[in-house]
């Protein structure tokens, strides 16, 4: 059944607080959400205050502040720190993005830190997203042709074929649009969400791949693709500014073109 | 517990081949409404009185009785699939599952079933 309320271990109580420093001026609250399943204690909010004269202007420049010199226990995956490795997408101020690419500034009040919704807790800010590469690899995302490749060269595609992939094939994986999508939520044992529909869209369009009708057809059913109930939360989180909602919304149309 | 892979249990039983029909009658049967709504409002609009002789007579018309037939036959179906969505999307026991589903064909059947019999019986009466 839909879980509208949270488990009774997952209810989240109030932390510690950690007080800046003596003699910081430019003082910013973070709300971070702290659980470690190990110790069977629930989920708690601890609150920092960080001094942004001597921080970074990201989110995640504070995280790593806290973590070197607040509080080393806290737990959050982060690599690339400019938004192409997907590594610290977690939940600010009610919205599912990048911790590297989303500026302190554009919070208003106290920053709250959550992990993304609706996943497994693998230690504070890091979610168990097993399930989420699994649906990846479930739509088969490499190249599938029948067609020899040229000899001498690669294979080719016009500038108008590129275009169509251009953007699909700029995701990068960091899992926010399918974990601010209700329908995931509720069904994501068999709804493969945003990200990976977006990916299968990729190769549905991609000039080179001749596997379309194959596919469509792993594509076509009840909870796989028609889960999707054109919320749009998909495209309105996403911090690539791509549009999962059109991909999907694409796959239902090719889907009834070749139906009638 | 089960040490089945992620990826086997991704990919579960496979697909349904299925859904599209859903998808496409859900719209066809929205578009639909969307006139035979409007048509029931406007008639509702000029209805001249609400007695039942009124009513009874006016129903009869066979322009009003296939309208009538058609709204009470496409508003059912638009309605069955919208309730099969919800119940897919909240109602996860396999058992209680199957039978909210069953339950709302039946109901949905019964309740268009009545309204297509009284239609017909005051427009082949008049």
């Amino acid at each position: 059944m839909a879980e509208f309320r949270l488990p009774k271990n997952s209810r989240i109580s109030r932390g510690k607080h950690f007080a800046a420093a003596d003699g910081s001026s430019n003082v910013r609250r973070f709300a971070v959400y702290r659980y470690d399943p190990s110790t069977g204690v629930n989920p708690r909010l601890d609150t920092y205050e960080v001094d942004l004269d001597n921080c970074g202007p990201m989110v995640l420049d504070a995280l790593i502040k806290i973590k070197n010199e607040i509080d080393p226990t806290l737990t959050f995956r982060r690599s690339c720190r400019e938004g192409i490795c997907g590594s610290c997408a977690m939940n600010i101020d009610g919205g599912n993005t990048l911790a590297c690419t989303r500026s302190i500034d554009s919070v208003k009040g106290d920053v709250k830190i959550y992990p993304l919704p609706h996943l497994p807790i693998v230690k504070d800010l890091v979610g168990d997203l097993t399930n989420f590469y699994a649906q990846y690899a479930s739509i088969k995302p490499w190249l599938q042709s029948r067609t020899p490749p040229p000899p001498d060269q690669e294979r080719l595609q016009s500038k108008e074929d590129q275009e169509l992939i251009n953007e699909p094939a700029a995701c990068i994986l960091c899992a926010c649009c399918s974990t601010s999508c209700p329908s995931y939520w509720w069904n994501s044992d068999r709804y493969l969400g945003p990200a990976a529909l977006l990916a299968a869209y990729r190769w549905l369009v991609d000039s080179r791949d001749d596997a379309t009708g194959e596919r469509l057809d792993e594509l076509e059913d009840p909870f796989r693709l028609y889960r999707c109930h054109t919320i749009m939360n998909c495209t309105q989180t996403c911090p690539k500014d791509l549009n999962p909602a059109q991909a999907i919304a694409e796959t239902k149309k090719m889907l009834a073109e070749r139906k009638y | 517990m089960s040490l089945r892979s992620p990826l086997g249990r991704v990919l579960g039983l496979g697909t349904a081949k299925d859904g599209t029909s859903h998808w496409w009658g859900q719209r066809i049967s929205a578009i639909g409404l969307l006139f035979l709504g409007l048509w029931f409002a406007w008639w509702l609009a000029t209805m001249p009185g609400f007695s039942h002789g009124d009513v009874v007579a006016v129903i009869g018309r066979p322009v009003n009785s296939v309208l009538l037939l058609l709204l009470s036959v496409t508003l059912g179906y638009h309605s069955y699939l919208g309730v099969q969505v919800v119940i897919e999307d909240y109602v996860h026991a396999p058992g209680l599952k199957v039978v909210t589903l069953l339950l709302s064909r039946f109901a949905h059947i019964l309740l268009a079933a009545a309204a297509v019999f009284a239609i017909l019986k005051i427009g082949l009466n008049a």
